[in-house]
Formats: structure tokens, sequence, C-alpha cells
């Protein structure tokens, strides 16, 4: 991780302080590149099912869709496809949204979770 | 089969969180569950046990990661030696987390070959001890920060051994940010939240 990388990181982050609201509808998808790195990167790849199901595309996908992955009877149940909307609420508590899931890290800050998602939605991660 | 699951059923993974007996019903699930296959899919009741799997599962990818690293001939022997020690730390979390799976009359999740989590780590591109260093590094972190994420979704007789772990995996990411030369970080809190 380079200093340049770090210094630009508490640029944004001076940013965000003054327009947290644009920033939260939107979304950084570099600062979520990173965050992705970060907080998801133990059990989930963009091309490689782990502990979790790989992620490339997910944006707009049906939720349990991997056909390669065994995924758990209550992820299976999601009907409305991953977006803007339904992986916020996933990432803000995965066991309340699907009870029983085999997931259950929490993004607590609605920042964190805007950049994480923009990351998702952005041509990196599509 | 059934008799001998029973048994093997502890005492306290037939108290439900109430301290209630469990019903005829909650019995058989029990034992359903002990014979259900590895897959989150068919995992056992509870929620704990599902997430509790999940954690088993990046401890064996871990636990792997770390082989794979020690045998790949990229690092010296003094790293190796290192590396072999983080793996033991997380040979006991697996262990840990195994034990608590069981006794909440789950099935632990079987770990898969090394070939595997070599293609699904994509260790093919390491080229150096420093491109192992740094797997290892994005692992350990991701380890803290999954650990700390995962404690309010988690029963509270978890939260301890939750909090234990992250604490040896943020050791591992300090060890490993120092070798690779990674400045301190300045601000404070620097998993989770
Ligand atoms: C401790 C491991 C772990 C961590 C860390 C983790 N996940 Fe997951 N994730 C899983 C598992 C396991 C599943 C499958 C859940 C199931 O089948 O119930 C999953 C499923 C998902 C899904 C559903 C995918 C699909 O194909 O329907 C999304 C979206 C997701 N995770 C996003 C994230 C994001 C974003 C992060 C980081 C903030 C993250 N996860 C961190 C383990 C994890």
């Amino acid at each position: 991780m380079s200093r340049s990388l770090m210094v630009a990181g508490a640029l944004l982050s001076l940013m965000w302080g003054s327009q947290p609201v644009l920033a939260q509808e939107s979304g950084d998808a570099e600062r979520g590149a990173t965050l992705y790195q970060q907080r998801c990167g133990a059990c989930h790849s963009l091309d490689a099912n782990r502990v979790g199901p790989k992620h490339r595309g997910v944006y707009g996908r049906q939720p349990a869709s991997i056909p390669d992955f065994h995924y758990s009877t209550a992820l299976r149940k999601l009907k409305e496809p991953w977006g803007d909307e339904t992986l916020d609420r996933w990432l803000t508590n995965p066991t309340a949204m699907a009870p029983g899931t085999a997931m259950g890290i929490r993004v607590p800050q609605a920042q964190d979770r805007a950049d994480i998602i923009a990351y998702l939605r952005s041509p990196a991660a599509r | 089969m059934k008799a001998l699951l029973l048994r093997a059923v502890p005492r306290r993974a037939l108290l439900s969180d109430s301290g209630k007996v469990l019903s005829l019903a909650g019995l058989t699930a029990l034992v359903g569950a002990g014979v259900a296959g590895p897959a989150f899919g068919q995992a056992a009741p509870g929620q704990d046990v599902q997430l509790l799997n999940a954690a088993i599962a990046l401890e064996h990818e871990g636990i792997a990661a770390y082989t794979i690293a020690a045998g790949s001939g990229l690092l010296k022997p003094e790293v190796v030696k290192i590396g072999v020690t983080f793996r033991g730390h997380h040979e006991r979390h697996r262990d840990e987390l195994v034990k608590a799976v069981k006794a909440l009359g789950g099935q632990p999740v079987a770990a898969k070959s090394d070939k595997e989590y070599a293609t699904q780590l994509n260790v093919a591109k390491l080229k150096n001890q420093a491109d192992v260093l740094r797997l290892a590094l994005g692992l350990e972190r991701g380890a803290a920060n999954a650990y700390l994420g995962l404690i309010p979704s988690l029963g509270t007789n978890y939260h301890q051994i939750a909090g234990r772990m992250a604490g040896d995996e943020a050791f591992h990411v300090a060890v490993l940010g120092g070798a690779l030369g990674e400045p301190i970080p300045t601000q404070g809190l620097m998993f989770g939240g």
C-alpha cells in the first residue's frame, strides 16, 4: 500500500466529511475496491469461489445463481436481484435479510457500504 | 448410525438457548444435521453453526495457504519458520471452531484439497517472497476484519472467541506488514468498523 494511496484516502475522507449525502448516493468505487480487499477478501474473490461465491457480475444478478457454489437454503430463498438497495440491506445485516445464511459480516458504516457497492457496480467487477 | 450420533452430541447441544430441552422434532433436526454433507446448503440448523462453519472454511484456506507457501521454494528458511508457526495458530482456530460447531450439534465443514486452494488463491502468479507475503497479509487482514464484522451476527457465546481470533490475525498482519515495510497506520481502530 503506497503512501500516495493513503494520502488520497485521507483527502477523500476529508471531502466526504463536507458532502456526506452526495458521496453516499454515488459511492466511490476506487475506495470501494480497497475496502472490498480488506473486508471481503478473506472469503470472496471476483473470479473464484472460496468461502463465499465469486463476485464478478454479482451486481444485477439473481441471488444464489453461481451454479458450482453450495449456497445455504436461506440465500436461495431470496428473490430480488442484487442492486443498490438489496446489497445495502445485505451488508447492513445479512442474517436479518436471510436468516440462516452462512455470511454474517456486517458493514456498519453507510459510506463504506456505498463505496463497496459502487465497486461491485463498476466495470472492474462486472 | 443414529444412536452413535446421538451419543456424540454433547448434553449442551441438547439444550436450546433458553435452557429448555429440545423437542423430538429438534432432536431429529440435530441428528439430521449430523449426517449432512459438508456444503453450507445442507448444514445444521442454527445461525451460529452456519457462521462458525464459514469461519472454519476461512481457517481451512488460511492453513492451506501457509502450507502451499512453505512448499513454494520462494521463501527463505527463516520466513518458512514464521509461516509454519502462523499456520499452527490457524490450526488452533480451526480446532476451536470445530469444537463449537460439534457442541451445537452441527457438522463442521471439511477442507478442500491443497490443489483446489492453490487454484482459488491463484498462487501460480506468485513469483517471489514479497508476492507470497503480500498474499498472506491480504488474507490475514481480511480474516481480522471478517471476525470483527461477524461478531454482531454471532451468538454472544462466541463473541469472545471471535475477538480472540481477530487478535491473532491482527498480530499476523503486524508481523507481515512489518516484513513488507508497510508504514504503521497513523489512525487507531485500524480493523473492522
Ligand atoms: C467470513 C466469510 C465472508 C466474508 C468476509 C464476506 N462474505 Fe459474502 N458470502 C460469504 C458466504 C459463505 C456467502 C454465501 C452465503 C449463503 O449461501 O448463505 C456469501 C455471499 C455473498 C453474497 C451473495 C452472492 C450471490 O451469489 O448471491 C454477496 C453479494 C456477498 N456475499 C457480498 C459480500 C461483501 C460485499 C463482503 C465484504 C463486505 C462479503 N460478502 C464478505 C462469506 C463471506
